[in-house]
């Protein structure tokens, strides 16, 4: 049987279909938050607190997920300290805020609008540049070894946070403004998502994929191993600095405490259940872990139990995560927009498929 | 002028002189064997002159510049292509996929394209998607296109490395017992395949090959190495004859 096999796995038939309605429905679900939380302006609070806090929680760690797949799914690099350039990016940003002085032009809350983008920017640059310092050093190893080493990265982040007076050791950063509402988490998370696909379905991320399969055919094929390695480590970082600053500026208060190996093995989590490689994978992973603790709730002191028990039976039934490689069946999307470089391939193939193929 | 030089090249590893005082000169178009008994340093030579090993002495010329120390993805952006003896293809990766990847720099776009998805960006992958397949193509592969690399048959395994390493368009192609692991009916395909390559690329070739009746029906000159070191060069009839061959493969005579 000469049936096309995307993942080398075979999947049930109700899986495949139940991918191609996901996106549809995420889409759809997307816009009727949206929707119900533009209300607002008109006086019906619909939305809860407590519901757009788990919302803008949810975005952070898609942005978060999404960005640890650069590095461990797509380049193949396994970093576990993710929760260190989060930290980079929360300290940068909030301090920044917090001794950013009036602006004398335009009102307050105009400054706030214009100000929190640059100071999130700001936060993931600080992030990408220690991204760049120890990406240079330990990307050499590989690996375990430089899991370790990363590791020992995140701790080294919180240890001199721990330390620093700026950044106030353990008694950690209060008062932050709330700057973070479900708009701009929102933006941020859909912004992150479109460039870290873009980056991926582009010949940079053909050679990151390159190195995650062979970094020896990689190198012998032209593509500088070194350079790619260290890019991705990097937008990683950066991402991951954006959310640390979008979290600072949520919950107000930040403390190194918050940015131990703990924060990093959860995103890792959320990677590894959506499955290593696929960016929409990432994202379900990073809404289900983010929602199922709350879902879980009335278990009261159980929750953590079914949470934990949750993953291990998750991975012993489907240790390549949700969707392994694949993505959310994009057959919907390209219905909308098709391009004509999809549709000369499939003519061309479907011309082929005669002749071609002789064993 | 060679297109290939190769002077003095010397490497060991510890004790081990893998390979001592090599040399090497290979003119536009020409179809070089490269043989030994196992060990002999022919792999070695192939790592050395890809930028995987830096050799401790000598010098290696391609094209008219020295390229001894660049580091291996800038060797191949100057055109030597390789494959590898024991097959690295990007396994989970379809075939089209594979070949995509080499062609990397060959037509590369620039990270606002990638970012914003301009229309150079869908005319960029398009012009790869074709490039690509038109690679599977001449090794007739393009109708496995969309299959996994790691499922495809051995020998196919072999013709996709060969379409892999054309589509980063090289000058100087090494293949690395590219006969390994076929039967006989597929190595006469393989033979028909590289001149025929040859011919419509004008590609200039050096082969490490166990096969001896490959080596002898394909190549216009062989080089042979044992210890490291060349015992013997020319043409297939004269290496045939030759004692020092002779003996590095069977030993020497009892008397």
């Amino acid at each position: 049987m000469e049936t096309e096999t995307t993942t080398g796995l075979e999947k049930p038939e109700a899986v495949e279909k139940w991918r191609t309605h996901l996106l549809p429905a995420g889409l759809a679900i997307l816009v009727l938050l949206n929707l119900l939380i533009f209300m607002e302006h008109f006086g019906f609070d619909i939305v809860s607190r407590y519901y757009k806090g788990i919302l803008i929680l949810a975005f952070i760690n898609i942005i978060l997920a999404v960005s640890l797949n650069l590095i461990n799914g797509i380049t193949g690099l396994f970093s576990i300290g993710h929760a260190g350039f989060m930290a980079v990016g929360a300290y940068v940003s909030a301090l920044l805020t917090l001794n950013m002085g009036r602006w004398e032009l335009v009102s307050s809350q105009v400054q706030a609008v214009l100000q929190f983008p640059l100071v999130l920017l700001a936060g993931g640059l600080a992030a990408a540049l220690a991204g760049l310092v120890i990406g240079i050093p330990t990307l050499r190893l590989r690996g375990e070894y430089l899991a370790i080493a990363t590791l020992g990265f995140g701790e080294i982040i919180r240890v001199v946070a721990l330390n620093l007076n700026i950044t106030r050791g353990a008694r950690g950063i209060p008062s932050i403004p709330n700057y973070t509402n479900f708009w701009w988490a929102q933006l941020f998370a859909v912004l992150t998502v479109v460039i870290i696909w873009n980056i991926v379905h582009s010949n940079h991320g053909r050679a990151m994929v390159a190195i995650r399969e062979d970094e020896i055919a990689a190198e012998a094929m032209g593509i500088n191993t070194t350079y790619y390695k260290v890019l991705s480590f990097t937008i990683g970082a950066f991402f991951a600095g954006v959310a640390g600053g979008l979290l600072a500026h949520h919950l107000t208060f930040i403390s190194p405490k918050g940015f131990d190996v703990l924060k990093s093995i959860e995103i890792l989590l959320m990677v590894v259940l959506g499955g290593l490689g696929s960016i929409t994978g990432s994202v379900i992973a990073a809404i289900v872990l983010t929602a199922l603790p709350e879902v879980l709730r009335f278990l009261q002191a159980y929750r953590m139990v079914i949470y934990a028990g949750t993953l291990v039976v998750l991975m012993i039934f489907r240790p390549q995560g949700f969707f392994g490689r694949a993505e959310v069946n994009l057959a919907f999307f390209k219905s909308l927009f098709r391009s004509r470089v999809e549709e000369e391939m499939k003519s061309r193939s479907e011309e082929r498929g005669g002749n071609g193929g002789s064993a | 002028m060679a297109l290939l030089k190769v002077e003095d090249l010397s490497l060991s590893f510890g004790g081990l002189r893998a390979v001592s005082g090599f040399n090497l000169e290979i003119k536009p178009g020409e179809l070089v064997g490269l043989i030994g008994p196992n060990g002999a340093g022919k792999t070695t030579v192939f790592n050395i002159l890809t930028g995987f090993y830096q050799p401790q002495e000598g010098r290696v010329f391609f094209d008219g510049t020295e390229i001894t120390g660049l580091g291996c993805h800038r060797i191949n952006r100057l055109g030597i292509g390789r494959t590898f003896q024991n097959i690295r293809l990007f396994n989970e990766l379809t075939v089209l996929e594979n070949v995509k990847i080499a062609y990397q720099y060959a037509g590369g776009y620039s990270w606002r394209h990638t970012i914003f998805r301009t229309g150079s960006y869908r005319r960029y992958e398009q012009e790869i998607a074709e490039w690509a397949l038109s690679r599977l193509e001449i090794l007739d592969l393009a109708g496995k296109a969309e299959e996994i690399a790691k499922n495809l048959p051995y020998g196919e395994q072999r013709r996709l490395e060969i379409a892999r390493a054309l589509a980063g368009r090289p000058k100087l192609l090494l293949l690395d017992e590219p006969a390994a692991g076929m039967n006989p009916q597929e190595t006469m395909e393989l033979l028909e395949l590289i001149q025929w390559l040859r011919q419509e690329f004008s590609l200039t070739i050096l082969l490490i090959e166990h096969d001896m009746s490959l080596v002898m029906k394909l190549c216009e000159r062989i080089l042979v190495l044992d210890y490291g070191m060349t015992i013997a060069e020319g043409s297939p009839e004269e290496i045939r004859n030759n004692p020092r061959v002779i003996e590095a493969y069977l030993g020497e005579e009892v008397s």
